[in-house]
């Protein structure tokens, strides 16, 4: 498969497109993990670093390649990581109030346990 | 040919994972979903890593003695990158995260410069196209990767202070075109087959060296402020140059996935700008600073400090307060703390709500996700459009750590370097509490009127102290107050 000049044009315009739609579409609240997530789709460069490396065929290539790798790994990897982790902390009240509920039963347990010890 | 089915795999693999990652940063658009989405992308991305290996039954000629060691070096490489950020990413702290979305930004950037440092040492790019896009995406890639590591040694506290030296615009300039001159002569040899002035190799460390140094001459002069915008458009940079290295390897993945990026950089660069009401030229090339040294009109009024417990109290016995968070209260790490009090006030009926400035903090949407850190639900969490109207019929605005976002110069004085950036009209509210470190002013230098105001008080001291204060006044309240 070859991608021409206007075939590339075609594909970046689609795929700008659809970037400029899909984050338009962010609220606010989420712009740092949609900026950490966009951070780690462009992560995708490890297999181009990948496909460089597997193809290096002097010591100069292999040490770029290895660096190609490296970095892109670190990106992908670590955009993932921080991302996943900021995600899971935006919570509803609903949400929360379950897990006070939830709490609180506890605490109930505790209390109505204690009388019967004293 | 045996080597057909390896190549028929990638290219449906390729295919798979660029669905997966935009149907991922598709299902981000809500809170809700967006923990799946990320996982869908991860599960695309991990998908993308192991069927690249599969290239190499198809490596060129020359590669194959290299295999064995080549296999070797991805392994131990893809081990090192990959376990060293995963390990950084889970253990870094909440108020950390813009420096190290932009050393992971950086990386990437790197990693695009680096595919196309080898297509050039290798020859591999033919035709002024091919030549061209590689140079092209070497160029910003390049500029990525040292400006966002200046960036993160600004956010890491590593580079204390813009540093601006005169006739930095013209150097800049002159180091750019110099790149340029660099790129476009390594074109001309490549294509004429002419003997270089320099040898090919040392052309393109001096094509990459200067690109490298007008990212950092480029980043360098400016404020921490400015580094929401300042993150973005390095995120657009790196996009950009993965999707045109994506084309030079023929992998539609890296074009699809690297311009999704670019353009949503883009857009979210724009975003930010407007926020600030400038342009974002006006934030990359201009020194902010220094504008802000005119003279500003005579101000009203006094700065009246009062007790963290007295203001404490008052919003315990207020009916609606607004908090108004900013860059201090992520410096100072007094989400924890904040919410603890706030916790208190609702638990007492008041109804409390927190106002976010798109541009509060270092990136986009800090301190939305440093208030989700903390516990704070995000329907408490309202943004400068949907909360603004709300200001004048509020007891007690609390602004902790915020300062130029609540200016309201920006609204009335033409001379003011801020004039026209949308602010959060906290000076309308009955009363206004400042939580700041000091007397200082904002990074810009602006005089903040609010501060003068009848309306407003000053409470002095760090953020995370302050709040602890506040907690220990309502409750010393006892059970009776808290009724």
């Amino acid at each position: 498969m070859t991608i021409d000049g206007f075939v590339a044009i075609y594909i970046f315009m689609l795929a700008a497109f659809a970037g400029w739609v899909i984050i338009g579409r962010v609220p606010a609240i989420l712009h740092t993990p949609l900026m950490s997530g966009s951070n780690f789709v462009h992560g995708i460069v490890v297999i181009g670093g990948l496909y460089a490396l597997l193809n290096a065929s002097t010591v100069l290539e292999q040490c770029i390649g290895f660096v190609a790798v490296l970095l892109g790994a670190g990106n992908a990897a670590g955009g993932y990581a921080v991302t996943d982790r900021m995600l899971a902390m935006f919570q509803t009240s609903g949400h929360q109030g379950a897990h006070a509920t939830a709490h609180k039963t506890v605490a109930h347990r505790t209390k109505a346990k204690q009388p019967k010890k004293g | 040919m045996p080597t057909m089915l390896p190549s028929l795999v990638i290219d449906a693999v390729g295919i798979a994972v660029a669905f997966l990652l935009m149907f991922g940063l598709w299902r981000m658009s809500s809170p809700v979903t967006a923990p799946n989405g990320i996982k869908v992308a991860g599960v695309g991305m991990a998908a993308a890593v192991i069927a690249s290996f599969l290239y190499l039954f198809d490596v060129s000629a020359a590669a194959k003695p290299h295999l064995p060691i080549n296999i070797g070096l991805a392994l131990v490489a893809l081990a090192i990158g990959g376990g060293l950020s995963w390990w950084g990413g889970r253990k870094v702290a909440m108020t950390a995260m813009p420096q190290m979305v932009a050393l992971y930004n950086g990386m990437g950037g790197g990693a695009a410069g680096a595919i196309a440092a080898m297509e050039l040492f290798g020859s591999r790019a033919h035709g002024i196209t091919q030549l061209g896009v590689t140079l092209l995406g070497a160029l910003i890639g390049a500029v990525s990767l040292s400006g966002s590591l200046i960036a993160w040694a600004k956010l890491q506290g590593v580079l204390k202070k813009p540093l601006r030296i005169k006739g930095q615009q013209i150097i800049n300039a002159v180091v750019m075109l110099f790149t340029l001159v660099a790129g476009l002569y390594i074109i001309f040899i490549e294509q004429s087959g002419s003997v270089p002035i320099l040898p090919m190799q040392g052309l393109i460390w001096l094509f990459f060296g200067c690109a490298m140094l007008f990212g950092i001459l480029m980043t360098l002069p400016i404020g921490g402020a400015d580094m929401p915008v300042v993150i973005s458009i390095y995120n657009a940079f790196t996009g950009l140059a993965v999707g045109l290295e994506g084309f030079v390897l023929q992998t539609p993945a890296l074009m699809i996935a690297g311009m999704l990026v670019g353009a949503a950089g883009i857009l979210l660069t724009l975003l930010m700008a407007k926020a600030m009401n400038r342009s974002v030229s006006n934030v990359l090339f201009t020194n902010f600073g220094d504008v802000a040294k005119q003279k500003q009109g005579a101000i009203k009024g006094s700065l009246k400090p009062t007790a963290a417990g007295d203001a404490g109290i008052a919003m315990r016995y207020a009916s609606s307060v607004i908090v108004v968070p900013g860059y201090g209260l992520a410096a100072a790490q007094g989400q924890q703390k904040l919410y603890e009090f706030v916790k208190l006030l609702i638990a007492a009926g008041v109804k409390v709500r927190f106002a976010v400035h798109p541009v509060a903090g270092r990136m986009p949407g800090q301190m939305d996700v440093l208030l989700a850190e903390a516990g704070v639900p995000y329907d408490l969490i309202f943004q400068l459009e949907d909360i603004n109207e709300d200001f004048s019929n509020t007891d007690i605005v609390l602004v902790i750590g915020a300062n130029d976002v609540v200016n309201p110069s920006a609204r009335t004085d033409k001379t003011s370097p801020i004039f026209g950036m949308p602010i959060l009209n906290a000076d309308k509210a009955k009363q206004v509490y400042v939580v700041k470190r000091g007397e200082g002013k904002g990074y810009a230098g602006i005089v903040n009127p609010l501060f003068y105001a009848d309306n407003c008080n000053m409470v002095y001291g760090d953020a995370q102290a302050v709040m602890a204060m506040m907690i220990e006044a309502v409750r010393g309240l006892g059970l009776s107050a808290a009724a």
